[in-house]
């Protein structure tokens, strides 16, 4: 053999990449999305994500179904923060009819928002946790997640989907039990926060685990139309809250946090810190409430918002009301309208267009998560396997959102 | 400062665009740009390197479907957003079924990537250039556009749901 064949010999040896299927049904992806990737041992050389595992057309149903229909629908988008969702649709209708809501609703609407985003963020972040081994944080803080919930129970009757709020204003007003609920959630969160926040803000081990982690920088972030806590965390302080507000956010002092590097760390502390702002600003709504007439709880608008039942059994012209909303009577301006709020994961917006009938004639979703996850191959390239799950958990990637 | 901005970009795609700006009007407290589709990777370009108007971050995308538009029927709104100014605005392009080709703006925004393959998958709009059109949510060997109207939600044979009652 001479010495050129044995040079075209080794040349023939061709590196050969693995193949590898996480997903769609991973424990550790926490939903059902599955990514394809090319592995070079343990370092992911490309991958390609598929999703849709759990779609359900819900731009389809929308369009036949009265506009007080579509709000179960919205609970199953981000289904960390449904009220959150159903309070962005009930605005939107609202703002396409043009209904002025009284103070007092906005702020009691406040709460509930601000309540849907701290479980939000309690879930997402302990799950960072979860991922990077710390399972304590998370069994702790998911006590606080339940408590959340109880103040949902005792406000429309579910925990997870909760159809909260009516067009008009709320369904019910906050009861008794509600506010002792809510007071006692507030005294008992900060401490159980900080607790986490010790287990995991300044642990050395952490810290070398996130820091670096699935970064992406201003820039490309901007280029994907990134919003929320993930934009924030790579430098740009871009909060629909403060930028558009609405149910009167802009009477609220709170500060926009934001990260530098844009990696799985800062998208910790940008929630993390983000939890303690809506503590605040659930702090306010309670004292500006307190200036409020009592007991108003929706505003007066009879086309639209369903009669208390006693009267729909006793006064004609109640039942009336009652029926033509139920069966979607009532009339509906044409138009069109966008309406964002931020939700747990960013901008969530509603477009949509009326012509006139019982449903919309087209409603689009703007969803966070479907926007931002298509970056996910990009911020993983180059990055080890459990790395890429850590990225997965810090960008709070909701399947319910994703699929719609 | 709606009406400004109505104005202010108004003149400035007219006098870069001349007759491809098809109108401007004000719905709700957007102004909405109706464009030629030919030229609408260009507009956004232009809109998106402009120093003043910079409209850098693309909310979101949407396809529409009016089947009585007889020549028009299909159409894509897109949501542009100026991050330091604020300001908001929508554009509009309308084109016949029988020819759904629309210039794709992923060499302007990597984000539109995925929302125009969502609406391929549901409406059948083809973005010309796109990096990797193809079905996002719905699976691969689905053979129609599910979300345009001539799919009806119900299955029109059943009559035990009036639609005078139940229906749109």
């Amino acid at each position: 053999m001479s010495k050129d064949d044995k040079n075209t010999k080794s040349e023939l040896i061709e590196k050969e990449y693995s193949t590898l299927n996480l997903g769609p049904t991973h424990p550790a992806t926490h939903g059902i999305f599955q990514n394809v990737l090319k592995m070079d041992g343990e370092i992911i050389m490309d991958a390609e994500s598929t999703v849709g595992y759990i779609h359900r057309a819900f731009e389809k149903i929308a369009e036949r179904r009265p506009y007080y229909q579509i709000t179960p629908l919205t609970d199953r988008l981000n289904y960390c923060s449904s009220p959150i969702n159903n309070m962005g649709w009930h605005m939107t209708v609202e703002k396409l009819i043009g209904i002025e809501i009284p103070k007092r609703v906005q702020y009691l609407r406040v709460i509930i928002m601000e309540l849907a985003r701290i479980a939000d963020h309690v879930i997402c972040n302990s799950v960072i946790g979860v991922d990077t081994g710390a399972m304590t944080g998370f069994l702790y803080i998911f006590q606080m997640r339940e408590r959340i919930y109880e103040i949902y129970e005792e406000l429309c009757g579910a925990r997870l989907t909760t159809n909260i709020g009516r067009i008009g204003g709320l369904e019910r007003d906050f009861s008794e039990k509600a506010w002792t609920l809510l007071d006692k959630f507030l005294k008992d969160f900060p401490k159980e926060l900080k607790e986490f926040e010790n287990l995991l803000m300044r642990n050395r081990i952490f810290m070398d685990r996130t820091i670096g982690c699935g970064p992406i920088s201003a820039e490309r972030a901007l280029n994907y139309s990134f919003a929320g806590p993930n934009l924030r965390a790579a430098g740009v302080d871009y909060d629909v809250r403060v930028m558009n507000p609405y149910s009167s956010y802009e009477e609220f002092d709170f500060i926009i946090p934001v990260g530098t590097n844009g990696d799985t760390y800062d998208r910790f502390m940008v929630r993390e810190q983000e939890m303690w702002e809506s503590v605040s600003i659930i702090h306010q709504a309670i004292e500006k409430i307190k200036k409020e007439p009592k007991g108003i709880f929706h505003a007066d608008v009879p086309d639209f918002f369903l009669p208390p039942k006693e009267e729909v059994y006793n006064n004609m012209e109640a039942l009336i009301y009652h029926f033509k909303i139920v069966m979607g009577e009532t009339e509906i301006p044409k138009g069109e309208v966008y309406h964002a709020v931020e939700g747990g994961n960013g901008e969530l917006g509603y477009y949509l267009i009326s012509d006139g009938g019982r449903s919309p004639y087209r409603l689009h979703f703007r969803r966070p998560c479907f926007i931002y996850y298509q970056a996910y191959a990009e911020m993983i390239k180059g990055a080890y396997l459990s790395d890429a799950i850590l990225t997965m958990s810090s960008m709070n990637v909701i399947a319910g959102e994703l699929d719609a | 400062m709606d009406q400004s901005l109505l104005s202010t970009v108004g003149d400035k795609l007219k006098t870069q665009f001349g007759a491809g700006i098809i109108s401007s009007e004000m719905i709700a407290d957007y102004p909405v740009f109706i464009v030629n589709r030919d030229i609408i990777e260009q507009v956004v370009k232009f809109l998106y390197h402009d120093e003043t108007l910079a409209f850098q971050y693309l909310t979101t995308l949407a396809a529409l479907h009016y089947p009585d538009n007889k020549g028009h029927e299909l159409g894509v709104m897109y949501q542009l957003h100026n991050l330091q100014k604020n300001y908001r605005i929508r554009l509009k392009i309308f084109f016949s079924s029988n020819d759904p080709v629309v210039p794709t703006i992923t060499s302007v925004f990597s984000g539109a990537n995925w929302m125009e393959r969502q609406e391929f998958d549901f409406f059948g709009i083809i973005f010309s250039g796109h990096p990797n059109l193809k079905r996002i949510l719905n699976v691969d060997d689905m053979n129609y556009h599910p979300m345009r109207k001539e799919y009806p939600l119900e299955d029109g044979t059943r009559e035990d749901k009036d639609d005078r009652m139940f229906g749109r």
